[in-house]
């Protein structure tokens, strides 16, 4: 079933078009990685989907309702979650005031603040730290826990492996795969494609704002994704 | 001497319940709101009308006055400030600035430009007499404990409650508390109701002590500005310690000659600012914190 349907999307940032007729399909469950290089539009389009970003033209629908011009917290009460990218945590607050904070999203759900410290241990012994002091895998952590406590239907991930250590970002990849083994649908932007082809169902390039490839993370290559996201391709697998 | 700073520590209770509100609203949302004064006055003008009108008497009255100031605050923030906010930093100054003068000329307009006062009872009178040159007024006790009653009850709620961990969160960060759910624009008009419901409330308390006009808005905001800047901007209990410094600089300055009471609580704040722009010029922090 059709969790999240993109249509002839696009938006600005002033006279830049940075993401332009964009459009696909998420079902339930599927785990949809954006790849493409920097500048490629993937964060304005995540943004877009989250509500934090006002399109200039097409429409987004979720779960069968048009959201196109609905505000970033209704998305959230209706089970769209982001983690941005850079964390965005609250750096004055403590980890444990972090993920309270989106109780406001008033969502029935697994997910609590025990749930979260039970899928990421390391922060249970920080849940009284301030967030401005914690690592960078502990502050990533944390945002994608804030995130969960919002009980979403679908889970955007903005380049989570950002500025992290590689063994980091392997603690932070193990906790996105049991998301995924939950069966929580994800759209996640990686800079990695080794670990977006890993852990996605589907894979979408985008090249100057517009989708240049589509496919299912099995039947794509390496090569064919390498390609596309230097534009040395156009044509969807 | 000692009974100097006993009454200024008193004094410093209505000065820090004038600002906590002052105080919220800047940690909150960066708003420096010039017309936090006049909004005390029109809690105490909607006082003396209720007590006017009806048998209740000025306490009694806060039981209409207060969710009154709630709903002007919330109608306040929504209909004004909250443009203002969005339009730049200078913008909410110039509109409260307008609101200011608008409040004033209104309450000069439908109360006359007479003095009043309003009555604060027999606690307004009695005194606790503890030697020949020491007494002190029970009800500038009640305010003071009022002023740490209100203070502390924020705080509470600001640490403590779901809708603190907002308020606080959106003073952060306006853009990622909307992806946690969170209406910033609700939370922001719900802040400014309850700062405006402060203020009315110190309101009344100062017309219960002074007498009062329509300009007396002005110097209610002077007090409560400069209580807000001692204690630390966005500091709630650097906001009481603000008022109390406040208070007994005031008192002190009486003691040494009676024209002095005004004056000596502007040297001292002038000297805060002073010893402030020092610090920040040399990377010192210094006490209170620019968030709520």
């Amino acid at each position: 079933m059709t969790l999240l349907s993109v249509e002839n999307l696009g938006a600005r940032h002033g006279l830049l078009q940075a993401v332009r007729e964009m459009s696909f399909e998420v079902s339930e469950g599927e785990t949809l990685a954006l790849v493409g290089a920097n500048g490629a539009g993937k964060t304005t389009l995540l943004r877009a989907i989250a509500g934090a970003h006002r399109p200039s033209e097409g429409r987004v629908v979720f779960d069968g309702q048009d959201i196109t011009a609905m505000p970033a917290y209704n998305r959230v009460r209706r089970g769209i979650a982001l983690v941005p990218e850079g964390r965005k945590l609250f750096g004055h607050m403590t980890v444990e005031e972090n993920l309270r904070v989106a109780g406001a999203a008033h969502r029935e759900g697994r997910w609590t603040v025990d749930e979260v410290f039970d899928t990421f241990p390391l922060l249970q012994p920080l849940r009284g730290r301030k967030a401005a002091l914690l690592s960078g895998g502990e502050q990533q952590a944390t945002a994608i826990g804030r995130a969960l406590m919002t009980n979403p239907k679908l889970l955007l991930l903005d380049e989570v492996s950002l500025g992290l250590a590689p063994n980091v970002v392997q603690t932070v990849y193990d906790s996105v795969a049991r998301l995924i083994e939950g069966g929580t649908t994800i759209v996640l932007v990686e800079q990695d494609l080794a670990r977006a082809l890993a852990v996605a169902s589907r894979v979408i390039c985008m090249l100057e704002g517009r989708l240049v490839l589509e496919g299912a993370a099995s039947s794509v290559t390496r090569e064919q994704v390498t390609e596309a996201y230097f534009g040395l391709r156009g044509a969807a697998a | 001497m000692i009974n100097a700073i006993i009454q200024g520590i008193l004094l410093g209770g209505v000065y820090a319940l004038l600002a906590c509100g002052l105080s919220l609203m800047f940690g909150v949302m960066r708003i420096i709101n010039l017309a936090h004064g006049s909004l005390a006055l029109l809690g105490a003008y909607m006082t003396l009308l209720v007590v006017e009108h009806t048998s209740l008497g000025s306490y009694a009255a806060l039981v209409i006055v207060l969710p009154g100031a709630l709903v002007v605050g919330y109608v306040l923030q929504r209909s004004m400030l909250e443009r203002s906010r969005r339009a730049g930093e200078l913008v909410p100054l110039l509109t409260t600035f307008g609101l200011l003068i608008v409040i004033g000329n209104l309450l000069e307009h439908f109360f006359s430009p007479d003095t009043q006062s309003l009555p604060a009872g027999g606690i307004g009178t009695s005194s606790l007499h503890i030697s020949s040159s020491i007494s002190i007024g029970w009800f500038d006790v009640l305010t003071l404990a009022v002023a740490v009653a209100v203070i502390g009850g924020l705080q509470l709620m600001l640490s403590r409650t779901q809708f603190g961990r907002e308020i606080r969160a959106t003073s952060y960060d306006a853009d990622t508390v909307e992806l946690m759910g969170v209406n910033a624009r609700a939370v922001y008009a719900r802040a400014t109701a309850i700062a405006v419901a402060t203020a009315a409330l110190a309101g009344v308390f100062y017309a219960m002590r002074s007498a009062f006009d329509p300009t007396s808005g002005g110097s209610e905001l002077i007090y409560a500005f400069e209580a807000v800047v001692i204690g630390g901007l966005g500091s709630l209990w650097g906001t009481l310690a603000g008022g109390i410094v406040l208070g007994v600089a005031q008192t002190v300055g009486a003691q040494i000659d009676v024209r002095y009471f005004a004056l000596a609580g502007h040297v001292v704040f002038l000297a805060v600012l002073i010893v402030r722009a020092i610090a920040l010029a040399n990377g010192i922090r210094l006490w209170g914190a620019a968030s709520a």
